[in-house]
């Protein structure tokens, strides 16, 4: 299965620069590669060639002239359905934007053009990237590549399962209560999701806006570290985005990790967790500790609480945020003889199951009557919630736990029972309540062949540490302990 | 039960979502779930927590490293020439307008 996993930003640079290869030469493989595989594992729902051969022949122009190359030249990259794209259809995984071309670039986008990667097209995800397991994406699921009857996990599950598979070489994904870390743990390779405010949105088609973040998948830790150089930083056209200066990721990662405390929470650690996965994330934290790393036993009680204030304030968000879709400035629009039924025809039709269930649900959260019951009490949990966190650092550099409760299950395995399917995310969510930044990286796998994926948090702003962390891992060989 | 049919209608024309009816008793049982589970936040005090209103680090010591105070940008005035590329997107546009279907009656 890593057989497919050839290249690296790394090694793409130097093939370029040794002229083993050409980016025009790279970009054509990798599309064969999608044209073969894609059709089983259907992690892209759109290609754009046209726009990645202008690319490339600008990176092989730069090469012929002897012109520095930025960071991300010629290395062929996949991108999650719901950010923008200027003239390449953008979907959202939905019906009710099947037709849909953004007239813009996002900033990430601009951002890893400028550094010369080579976007091959967008990738398959859950609709409006709600979802757990791909399932709800409107053109299909998409199919695990190490286990093909098995979920990507989701929502980001095609951005994943192109990484897994060899499609691309990185990929950015969104995470708004897992939907980065669980797919990269259930296809087996490292997913981060950086701090709140760390990466621009600017062009993200929003889901949860307290919530939402953009973060990459790499099959490597320098990897990670060189996409995150590159899309980390202040944007003006994001007023949430962060006003904190990006250190140099790739000199954070090679420190030694001797005497850092990390924190391991025995609320992440009990029922409802697979027991090979507890073995091998129990053995991917002694690894650190003979690493030099000091273990600190870790209660963080709200927990258990994440999940229920997650699907409050997640739904009553996007609940607001969906209500843009009516047919009447782009997407879909159904005809109705009035206004009134015009959005509601055009909304029926566009929006598939899940979402609308939790449109539903968070109009229910926010609606005359039960605000202060539902909402207003998850905001306050959530404080808890991240009161859990900032004291959880005031004594430890990084937490440790499972990324997931159990490796990929089945397609349809879930499907029935949405909460089921919510509770999937249980080990994520709570960083994406608290703002911190969090990774998945490779632990090991079951028995059977199932990635399994350990979580590291750290403070805001603190990806360097958590890259640091996962790097000196994956030196000591912990992605297949 | 903590969500009847009706809340279900009411919420989903709050929504502007049309129903099917056989879609109306399948969302109230998952919505039912969905909410029997979240009541579990009831069990918690939070008559002195104040609810998380921002997203900016809370304690002291990385807010300060994280520069917490919002930057306010200068008020200058940028061209947004999108018109035409907004109105391309449109189901139905008369430029410079997106038509809907008759709201005021005369």
């Amino acid at each position: 299965m890593s057989a497919a996993r050839t290249w690296t930003i790394g090694s793409v640079r130097d093939a370029l620069l040794a002229k083993k290869t050409s980016a025009r030469e790279l970009a054509k493989d990798f599309y064969a590669r999608i044209e073969r595989r894609n059709p089983e594992l259907n992690a892209f729902l759109a290609l754009c060639p046209e726009r990645a051969y202008a690319q490339a022949d600008r990176v092989d122009a730069a090469i012929a002239k002897g012109q520095p190359l930025p960071p991300l030249a010629g290395v062929p990259v996949a991108i999650k359905d719901v950010i923008s794209t200027e003239g390449v259809r953008t979907t959202c995984g939905s019906k009710i934007l099947e037709t849909y071309t953004p007239p813009y670039d996002a900033t990430a986008i601009e951002r890893l053009e400028k550094a010369g990667a080579v976007i091959l097209g967008k990738t398959n995800c859950d609709e409006f990237a709600m979802g757990s397991s791909n399932e709800n994406s409107a053109y299909g699921p998409v199919r695990n590549p190490v286990a093909p009857d098995r979920v990507p996990g989701g929502s980001s599950g095609g951005s994943a399962a192109a990484v897994a598979a060899g499609l691309s070489v990185a990929s950015l994904g969104t995470d708004t209560g897992g939907s980065i870390r669980q797919p990269g743990a259930y296809c087996g390779i490292p997913a981060l999701m950086p701090t709140y405010g760390r990466v621009s949105r600017y062009g993200l088609i929003a889901f949860a806006s307290s919530l939402d973040r953009i973060g990459p998948f790499t099959t490597t830790i320098t990897d990670a570290a060189t996409v995150m150089s590159i899309i980390a930083g202040h944007d003006s056209n994001d007023s949430t985005s962060a006003a904190v200066s990006v250190p140099d990721y790739l000199a954070e990662i090679e420190k030694p990790v001797t005497g850092l405390r990390i924190g391991v929470p025995e609320d992440y650690f009990g029922a409802g967790l697979d027991p090979e996965v507890k073995a091998k994330v129990q053995a991917g934290i002694a690894l650190l500790e003979q690493l030099g790393c000091k273990l600190v036993p870790l209660k963080m009680p709200h927990t258990d609480y994440a999940i229920a204030t997650y699907y409050i304030v997640a739904t009553a968000e996007a609940s607001s945020n969906l209500a843009r879709y009516d047919g009447v400035r782009y997407g879909l629009r159904v005809h109705g003889n009035t206004l009134m039924e015009m959005y509601r025809k055009t909304r029926e039709r566009g929006f598939g199951p899940e979402v609308k269930r939790r449109i539903m649900l968070g109009t229910y959260a926010l609606s005359s009557g039960y605000y202060d019951a539902y909402y207003l009490r998850a905001q306050k949990v959530r404080s808890l919630i991240a009161c859990d966190f900032a004291d959880a650092f005031e004594k430890v550099d990084a937490i440790l736990t499972p990324t997931a409760p159990t490796p990929a299950f089945k397609l349809g395995e879930k499907t029935a029972d949405p909460l089921e399917m919510y509770l999937a995310d249980i080990y994520t969510v709570t960083g994406s309540l608290a703002g911190v930044p969090g990774i998945s990286v490779p632990c090991g796998e079951t028995a059977a062949g199932l990635p399994i994926g350990m979580q590291i948090f750290a403070r805001h702003f603190g990806e360097g540490r958590i890259l640091q962390l996962a790097r000196a891992f994956e030196k000591a060989g912990g992605f297949s302990i | 039960m903590k969500i009847s049919r009706e809340d279900v209608l009411r919420v989903a024309q709050l929504a502007h979502l049309d129903l099917a009816p056989e879609e109306v008793e399948t969302y109230r049982s998952q919505l039912d779930e969905i909410l029997s589970y979240i009541s579990k936040l009831q069990e918690l005090d939070v008559s002195h927590i104040e609810p998380m209103t921002q997203m900016r680090p809370r304690n002291a010591s990385s807010a300060s490293a994280a520069g917490a105070e919002p930057e306010l940008r200068d008020d200058v005035e940028v061209p947004c020439n999108v018109a035409n590329a907004v109105l391309q997107e449109a189901p139905d546009a008369a430029k410079p307008f997106f038509r809907v279907p008759k709201v005021v009656e005369r």
